[in-house]
């Protein structure tokens, strides 16, 4: 007689996110293979549509976490908490918003359908598993199936063939940097003889280890790892090619959605996990942060290139997030979780402007594509003006009040000297907005660029309900503050 | 010295010996090697005759997709294999599981089939 | 048996895996390369797995692998794709990108 085997336990109500965008993808991808033609705006509808239901569900699924608690389940390697609840919410709206915007974007590069959307639906699955694993197995599996999505995102281009040399270079260091955090699991798992957060992480708290080296071995690497895929310096040399090179709406994506997952499995990975050995990897936390905003927006000045503009100021907010992780605190934890809502917003409105404004080719991103714009298109321009703003963290705007969130944890954490390295940095990359801002504005449009189509509606939407959200969250921040005050990170057994 | 700083000191000189040692070899081989370039060196060593065509010689094109479709479906099997050595014990759960897992795979071969890459053109 | 030996088997695995991603400039070489490390990772799992007397390093490894052929059928799709367009694989060639 064999003895039957015990299921484990599935809160299936838990996994409606993540199996609603896998579902998604997979009925996409189905349907668009049986019928040839299909109408162009299925798809992006289908995503679109796909990422609201997932936001619209969030809402009791909120409520219902804050009345039961946080819960575990499928052996305990799955977990559902506020936090992973909020990241969710990122993500969806990262996914909207990149639909939208491709919505417009492949027929004017005249590239086939779905794939786009269906490689956009199953790394969103990836991200929702990274930020609700509460094993190192799962962990991993989730940044699979994001990071080998987008490794075909950023080649969609097929007739650019910077597209293709952003894919190459993206996949060959991210691979690299995925073997790179395996090892670090690997030694993690070895020290501890588990791959389960709570596991680990009680382990930690129960026993002092007489020889920590290959732990704090794991450690570094499973740095090396995560650091690349949120683009930390020294880890953050691809991002400028690879945002260049890939289609814009995967740039959205990649800026706002793979950083908000990354630094998820940050948080879970070394606050919640590792914590008690937070004297060991705070240093490397900060001198990592300090070196980022620094390099990122010293960099960031000499650009002549847009996108890449973007790209280092992207990894400037990846120090200023890291700035507030390090702090290991609720209250660090929850500014990086606001710090990561209005970076999302920030990115997809502000690469939402520059798909519209690279025309058709997708190439051209130098500023004197910019020059003028403030009289071609003043509308666009405006909302344009309204994001720049928050990124610079001008006062009034979403920027500010989560700025302010990640320098006071800093502080509140003693470290003084980071919260100065990081609000020097934020002035020097100021310099970079306003550099955009003067092109749009105040300098004379080039002869011979005169070109002023319409602004394709998808892209438009994204961009001014981006402008709007972070205007009113630089005008009321108060509730924003709160979900993510409320969004804490928590670690249950199953 | 403590614990503690012991622990790290074992991981800095480990990763200084490696560091040394990768950059020593390096180092010296480059310091020691005469840098000559002609056209001739940079050419494939094929026991003394000359290389025809290309070092990396061409297959057709459709091999590749096919090989690279048998590798990913081949290696889903490491999944199938645990589950079959089992049945009994996972009973109806287990095969539901499985039911999915080949679906989802199988949707995978449908999308290739309807893009047309099973055909031997 | 040791742990020791496997863990420095390992090791050398994952040396021997970054020397040839860092130095070598064929694509095709640097992608063998990754996978050495991963087989590096999964001789780690389960040599921890073995000698502490549990499963989920094995079933660790058995993903591992997995996802390792996907790794490739992405990376190998995308070196074709440009060695069609440059009728190279060099990857000291990709320079297209300079800021």
């Amino acid at each position: 007689m064999i003895a039957a085997l015990t299921t484990p336990y599935v809160a299936w109500w838990a996994l409606v996110p993540l199996i609603t965008f896998a579902v998604a993808g997979f009925l996409l991808l189905t349907v668009a293979s049986l019928v040839r033609r299909l109408p162009a705006v299925l798809a992006p509808a289908w995503t679109a549509v796909a990422g609201l239901g997932v936001l619209l569900y969030l809402v009791p699924m909120w409520s219902r976490v804050g009345r039961d608690g946080a819960d575990s389940f499928l052996a305990g390697t799955v977990g559902v908490d506020r936090s992973s609840i909020f990241v969710t919410g990122i993500l969806a709206v990262a996914v909207i918003a990149a639909a939208l915007i491709s919505r417009d974007y492949l027929p004017r590069e005249d590239l086939p359908g779905v794939e786009l959307y269906v490689l956009l639906l199953m790394s969103a699955a990836g991200g929702v598993v990274m930020a609700s694993a509460n094993d190192l197995i799962v962990l991993f599996l989730g940044l699979e199936i994001l990071s080998i999505a987008v490794y075909v995102l950023a080649a969609l281009h097929l007739r650019r063939i910077e597209s293709q040399e952003a894919a190459l270079k993206y996949f060959l260091l991210g691979a690299f940097s995925s073997a790179f955090l395996l090892y670090g699991i690997a030694l993690v798992y070895g020290a501890t003889g588990s791959t389960n957060m709570v596991r680990i992480s009680a382990f930690l708290a129960q026993n002092v280890l007489v020889d920590d080296a290959m732990l704090l071995a794991g450690l570094g690497l499973l740095l090396v790892g995560l650091g690349f895929k949120v683009a930390v310096v020294p880890f953050h040399a691809w991002t400028p090619d690879v945002y260049q090179g890939a289609p814009t709406p995967v740039v959205a994506w990649m800026a706002a959605g793979v950083k908000a997952a990354g630094f998820a499995a940050l948080m879970r990975v070394f606050v919640l996990t590792l914590g008690t050995y937070v004297s060991d990897w705070r240093p490397a936390f900060q001198v990592i942060a300090a070196a980022t905003v620094l390099a990122g927006a010293v960099v960031a000045v000499v650009q002549t290139d847009v996108k890449r503009m973007l790209a280092y100021s992207s990894i400037v907010h990846a120090g200023f997030i890291l700035v507030g992780l390090q702090a290991a605190t609720d209250r660090g934890n929850s500014s990086v979780l606001a710090y990561l809502a209005v970076y999302a917003f920030l990115t997809v409105g502000s690469f939402a402007v520059v798909t519209v404004v690279s025309g058709t080719g997708d190439a051209s991103h130098g500023l004197d594509a910019y020059r003028g714009m403030g009289r071609r298109h003043p509308a666009l321009a405006g909302v344009f003006t309204v994001l720049l703003l928050g990124q610079a963290g001008i006062p009034f705007t979403g920027g500010f009040v989560v700025k302010l969130g990640v320098l006071a944890a800093a502080v509140d954490g003693g470290a003084y000297w980071l919260a100065g390295v990081a609000m020097l940095a934020a002035a020097v990359a100021a310099f970079v907005y306003l550099r955009l801002l003067v092109a749009m504005y105040l300098e004379e449009v080039p002869s011979g660029t005169e070109t002023s189509g319409a602004v394709p509606l998808g892209a438009l939407v994204v961009a001014v309900a981006s402008a709007v959200i972070v205007l009113v969250v630089g005008l009321v921040p108060g509730p924003l503050l709160d979900l993510a005050r409320d969004a804490v990170p928590v670690l249950v057994a199953g | 010295m403590s614990d503690y700083l012991r622990n790290w000191l074992t991981l800095v000189v480990f990763g200084g010996v490696a560091v040394l040692l990768v950059g020593a070899f390096l180092g010296l081989g480059s310091l020691v090697r005469p840098s000559r370039q002609t056209s001739q060196k940079a050419v494939v060593y094929e026991s003394g005759v000359d290389p025809q065509g290309d070092m990396w010689s061409q297959s057709n094109i459709r091999y590749y997709v096919f090989a690279l479709m048998f590798v990913l479906f081949d290696v889903e099997a490491v999944f199938i294999f645990p589950w079959a050595t089992r049945l009994e014990v996972y009973d109806v759960f287990g095969l539901v599981e499985m039911a999915i897992f080949i679906f989802i795979l199988a949707l995978g071969l449908f999308y290739a089939w309807r893009k047309g890459l099973l055909r031997w053109i | 048996m040791y742990l020791n030996q496997f863990l420095l088997l390992s090791a050398a695995l994952f040396a021997i895996g970054v020397y040839g991603v860092l130095a070598r400039r064929n694509g095709v070489l640097v992608l063998m390369s990754i996978e050495l490390i991963l087989n590096a990772v999964n001789i780690n799992l389960v040599a921890f797995a073995a000698f502490g007397n549990q499963l989920a390093g094995e079933v660790f490894a058995l993903f591992v692998i997995a996802v390792a052929a996907a790794e490739v059928g992405v990376g190998l799709a995308m070196i074709l794709l440009l060695y069609r367009n440059r009728k190279s694989i060099d990857l000291t060639q990709i320079d297209l990108m300079r800021g």
